[in-house]
Formats: structure tokens, sequence, C-alpha cells
């Protein structure tokens, strides 16, 4: 028997033990509030001042921006030059801007159809903003006809190639172990490019966006979070060997759908800021690029026998993300969006990557050909390739 | 266009229209020897100054101003300038004049530091439209922060004799001076964002000040303008006249002009000259005048007169 004295020193000792550290912490705050080594760093400070400017359209009574305070401090839009010259403008709301704060400024303009026209926003301080419009033209109006035509483009894109990718499965059928180990490796190369590529559009959006977001974090952030979660959904089932054939064409289809509503975001935009040769450019040049996506999700069902209608739903789920992505890149599209949106795309695609690799080690298991490293490093290499030449097409 | 809104003049404690033709001429007394003496007082200071409509700008002034006072004598005088600096960092003043060596507002000869002060002694010499400016290092930087201003000596009608009219005409308090209608323009420029360039640029200070609230002239008299450049980072600046031509005179050392019916001029930064020009035969109205390089203009030094 243990003598309730000793007890009593046991729950004493445990806690001091506890307490101790949760003083030390209490002092050390205290100490920190009592000295404040950080005033001497504070004081003199310049204001710091912020401006992200979003979004410039060129539209018939002249150019809107739309601007972000993005600083530790209130910004003050002050004067507004276009081109050199100081501009009549009116901000909505008006007054200084806060953090995060946003505001629509309408400058009445005669901009000039073909040319670029530069802005410079000066703050109350002096600071100067420069934001450029490339190429302007005239910004097409919000309409059912812009939806429908911006749907159809959409379409184009993102549907029809699929569809057709999709269509080369009796060519995989043909094909033996190797000739799904090289398919497969193909794959990962075409998703391994994407992923480069789509990681690379959202820190460049995510450049564009205020910097108090810290979009470029963001993005990393969004992308781990989003493989992480779709590879736990994938496991609800509990499947020890991870998803194979029908389960892995649908998260395939899923994380190409994403991505391709990126690439809608794009084309919307292009198209809405009057970048129209930019905006037929990019189309082609998806378009072809989607086919490869369309094999992709083929790939992994070549053994199977899925109905028409599994055909239809991954054509539907990989495509249609390009119509959304076109409407809203073109009608409400802000950077830090399209940034965090890319980032989740880049998430699905680094979680369908690595269910292709399994895939492609459980066939190699069962393949007695040696070979079958080779074959996977060639179908590898020709996927990067193959979607390296088609991305020319959709330079920008 | 122009910038959008009005600058509080009030709170600047300077008013570009004032500027146009509020001479400081000085205390003058006689010395033992007879002679005139002219003194005056400036002080530099560090203020915050609105150079457009909401954009302020961290200047140091000459008696709180950009430009600082016009200093106006007559030829001939002794000038006597008590020059304090009331600012953080050390300045001076350069009279573009003839002076002594000792008198040159730069290192070793007049260079001031903060708290402390310095008398520059001098003649008023030699007769035209001259400036003045602090000469401490880093130039470019005390330039284009404000310190500066204008520094105009009449001719005196006495050592003029085959030109005595114009000379007259010249010298402020005359009857032949009061026909006409002066104004001191001090072409300059502000760079806001340290990329050594200018985002602002006028006459007298305020971007499109004469643009929204015109200079009121009267069609009867002659006007003359002292006009003075001193914009920063620009190796030009100029005047042009909408609707009329004007003779100029160059650096207004001279009683006859040096250019005859001209509408446009240009000036090196710290040249300087003198216009003349009439609307006596002229409708009423309202006539445009600014830089001749597109880019100044429609960054502020744009302006009308409105002729009545």
């Amino acid at each position: 028997m243990i003598p309730a004295s000793a007890d009593h020193s046991v729950a004493t000792k445990r806690g001091l033990a506890i307490g101790f550290p949760l003083f030390l912490l209490a002092l050390v705050a205290l100490a920190v509030t009592l000295f404040d080594p950080l005033a001497r760093f504070g004081t003199g400070l310049p204001p710091d001042e912020g401006l992200a400017i979003e979004r410039g359209t060129t539209e018939p009574n002249g150019i809107e921006v739309w601007v972000r305070g993005d600083g530790r401090d209130d910004v003050s839009i002050a004067q507004v030059q276009v081109d050199g010259a100081y501009w009549n403008f009116k901000q909505t709301p008006d007054g200084p801007l806060g953090r995060f704060e946003g505001a629509l400024i309408e400058i009445p303009y005669p901009w000039v159809a073909g040319d670029a026209h530069h802005l410079t926003f000066v703050t109350s301080t002096g600071t100067t903003f420069g934001y450029s419009i490339d190429v302007a033209r005239d910004t097409t109006p919000f309409s059912l006809g812009a939806l429908f035509d911006l749907a159809l483009l959409g379409l184009f894109v993102g549907v029809v190639p699929i569809a057709l990718g999709l269509a080369t499965i009796p060519i995989l059928r043909r094909m033996g172990t190797e000739g799904m180990v090289f398919a497969m490796a193909l794959t990962v190369g075409l998703l391994a490019f994407l992923l480069v590529d789509t990681l690379a559009e959202g820190l460049e959006l995510a450049a564009e966006a205020a910097g108090a977001y810290q979009t470029d974090v963001i993005v990393w952030v969004v992308a781990a979070l989003t493989f992480a979660a779709l590879m736990a959904l994938s496991r609800i089932g509990g499947r020890k060997g991870g998803t194979g054939g029908i389960a892995l064409a649908t998260w395939m289809a899923l994380g190409i759908g994403l991505h391709n509503f990126g690439e809608g975001l794009s084309i919307g935009t292009a198209l809405i800021l009057g970048n129209a040769a930019l905006g037929s450019l990019l189309i082609v040049g998806f378009t072809v690029h989607n086919l490869t996506e369309g094999i992709a999700i083929a790939a992994p069902v070549t053994r199977k026998t899925p109905g028409l209608w599994m055909f239809v739903g991954w054509t539907a789920l990989a495509g249609l993300p390009a119509v959304a992505g076109a409407w809203i890149g073109a009608f409400a599209f802000l950077p830090h969006w399209g940034a965090i949106f890319f980032g989740i795309a880049a998430g699905a695609i680094l979680q369908v990557m690595v269910e292709v690799i399994r895939f492609i080690l459980a066939l190699g298991r069962e393949s007695t050909d040696s070979l079958s490293g080779g074959t996977a490093f060639a179908g590898f290499g020709t996927g990067v390739l193959a979607m390296y030449a088609t991305a020319f097409l959709v330079q920008v | 266009m122009t910038t959008v809104g009005n600058v509080d003049h009030v709170r600047n404690g300077f008013d570009p229209h004032e500027i146009l033709n509020d001479w400081d001429l000085g205390t003058v007394t006689t010395d033992a020897n007879g002679r005139r003496v002219r003194e005056y007082e400036i002080t530099a200071v560090d203020i915050e100054i609105e150079i457009a409509p909401g954009i302020f700008f961290p200047a140091w002034a000459y008696n709180g101003r950009v430009p600082g006072p016009t200093i106006r004598a007559v030829e001939g005088e002794w000038l006597r300038i008590h020059f304090t600096n009331a600012g953080s960092h050390t300045h001076s003043i350069h009279f573009h004049g003839i002076h002594a060596a000792s008198m040159d507002g730069i290192a070793g000869a007049g260079l001031v530091g903060p708290g402390e002060s310095f008398t520059y002694e001098m003649p008023a010499e030699p007769f035209g439209c001259h400036l003045y400016h602090c000469h401490a290092t880093p130039l470019k930087r005390h330039v284009h922060k404000g310190l500066y201003g204008a520094f105009i000596v009449d001719p005196d009608p006495a050592r003029h004799p085959e030109h005595t009219d114009v000379a007259r005409a010249r010298l402020l308090g005359t009857p032949e001076n009061d026909t006409w209608q002066e104004f001191v323009m001090v072409m300059n420029g502000f760079d806001t964002n340290f990329d050594d360039e200018n985002e602002i640029y006028a006459a007298n200070t305020v971007a499109h000040e004469y643009m929204k609230r015109p200079i009121q002239v009267d069609r009867d008299r002659p006007i003359r303008i002292y006009l003075v450049n001193i914009t920063e980072f620009d190796p030009i600046n100029s005047f042009h006249l909408h609707g009329n031509f004007f003779d100029y005179y160059d650096h207004g050392t001279t009683l006859t002009p040096t250019l005859r019916t001209v509408d446009t001029i240009m000036q090196c930064q710290a040249q300087r000259g003198i216009l003349e020009m009439s609307f006596a035969n002229h409708e009423p109205g309202r006539y445009m005048f600014h830089a001749h390089q597109s880019e100044f203009a429609e960054l502020g030094w744009m302006s009308v007169f409105e002729v009545t």
C-alpha cells in the first residue's frame, strides 16, 4: 500500500512539471511586453503603401481598373496618369484603401484600339504603381450571347479533345502488358508536364495578386492539401493496392478537369481583355494539347469494358470545367482566385500521378519482361516531350 | 486633361497665384558711404507641401515655400542675405550674380549646417532675371527638393542713358513700371517616387494650378514674365504661348530683346529670361501657355491667361 503522503507528493511533482514551463512562458511573455525589443525597429518607418492592380479593361467609355490595398498602411490614390498624362478618374468607393480593400477606378480615357496603354497610380506620398494594358480592344460586354460563345469555345477546347483521346482506347487495347506500361508511363509523363505547368501558371497569377494575400504560399499549401485530401478520399474503400481501372480513370478525369478549368480561365480572360489573337492561339493550342489528356484517361481502362455512359461521364468531368473556366475568366476573374484554383489542380494532378505510378508498378510485377523499366522510361519521356511539343502552340 | 481636385493652399502656406508677384524687397537702409543696402531674411526648413491635389511632397524650402521668396533689388545696391538653416541637412544659398568667391554658397564659402547661420553679401549685379539655389551636395537632391527661387535685379535708369525709358519700365515702383503686369514663373518638377524622373511639372510648383484658376490679365496693359527654369532631371524646359508672340531677353541682362517675335523659347536648367507680350489687339478670352514638351504639359506645366 502506498502512503497517502507519497501519493500527494507525486501529484505535486506532476503539477510542478506541468506548471513550471507554463510559468516560464508567462515570464518570457511579460519580459517581451515590458522591454518591447521590437520598438527600436518600428520607429521612423516610412508608410508601407501597396496597391495591387488586379484587372484592367477597356470599355466603351474609357478604362476600368480594379485595384486593391496591399500594404501595411492605407493607400490613397491621389492622381492617375494614363500614358504619362494626368487624367480624370472616379474611384468607387472613394477614400483611402485599407489592406485587402478593393475599389473600381473608372478613367474616361479615349484609348486607341490595338495600342498599348500604360497607367500610373500616384498615391498621396507620391509613390507610383504601374499597370499596362498590352492591346486595347473593346471588352466584350456581359450577355447571353457572349456566354454562349464562350461555352462553345469551352466545349471545343475541353470536351472535344478529351472525347477524341478516349476514342484511342481500341488502339490501346491491342497492346500487351509492355504496351500498357508504355501507355501508362506516357500518361505519367503528360501529367508531370501538366503539374509543372499548372504550378507555374498558379505562381504567375499569384505574382499579380495582392502581395498581402501571400498567394504564392497559398498555391503550394492548397496543392498539398488537395493532394492529401484526394489520396485520403481515394482510400476510403480501404484498397491496399491503390486505385486502378475505372476508379483511376475517374480520378484522372477529375484532376484533368480541374486543370482544364484553369485553361478555361486563361482563354476567357484573354478574350475578354480584347486579346483575340492570343485567345484563338490558346484555343488551338489547348485543343491539341488536351488530346493527350483523353489518352491519359483511357489508359487505365484498356483491360476493362466500361459502359458508354462511363466515357460520357469522364468526358464531361474532364472537359466541361473548361466551359465554367471560360465564363469565370471572362466576367469574374481576379488573380488570387485563379492562383488558388491552379493550386487545387496541381494537387489533383499529383494525386493522379501517384495512382498511375502504383498502377505501373503493379503491371511491372505481372510482367516477366525485364525491359519494363526501359519501356516505362521511354513512355515517360515520350509523354513529357509530347506535352512540351503541343505546349508550343499555347505560348503566350 | 488635368489633375483631379484642388490643392489646399492654406495648408501649404503659399498660393501659386500670390507667388506670381509677391516680391521680397527686403529692408532698405543707407550705409555710411551713402550706398543703399538691402537686407533679407531667409530660413531653410523641412516642410511637407501638396504639389498636386492629394500628392504630398517632403520638401526642403526657403521660408516655407517653393519656389522661395522672389528677391528683388535694384542694380548697384548692396545685398545682405541673412540665412538660417532650420532644416535637417546642410544647406546654402548660391546666387547667380556677380559676387566674391567667399560668398559662393559652396563648401568653404557659406555652407551652413543645421541650426547655423551665415550672411551672404554681394552687389546687386548684373541687372536681369536670375535665380538662387542651394549648392550643398548631393546637388540634385537639394535642388529638386525645393531649395531655389527667383532673384530679380532691376536696371538703374541712371546707368543706361541710351535706354532710360526701357530701364524705367523695368524698375519696380516707377509710373512706367506700373503700366505693366509682371509675373514671376519658376518652372520646376518633382520626383515623388525617387526614380530620378519627375511625376509633377509646374510653373510655381502646383500642377495645373493656373489651368484650373487662370491668371487674370488686363488686355490694355502689357505683360512681363520673369521666367526661370530650375527643372531637375530633364535637360531643358520651354515656354509656349497660344495666339500671340513675344519678345525675349535672355537672362534679362539686356534692355533690347535678344529674340523678337517668337512664341516658343527653351531654357536649359538655370537658364532664365524676360518675356514681354501684349494682348491689346486680341479678343478677350483664354490664352493657353505651357511647356511645349507635351509630357511636361500633361504632367502639370499647362496654364492659361484669362484676358479681359
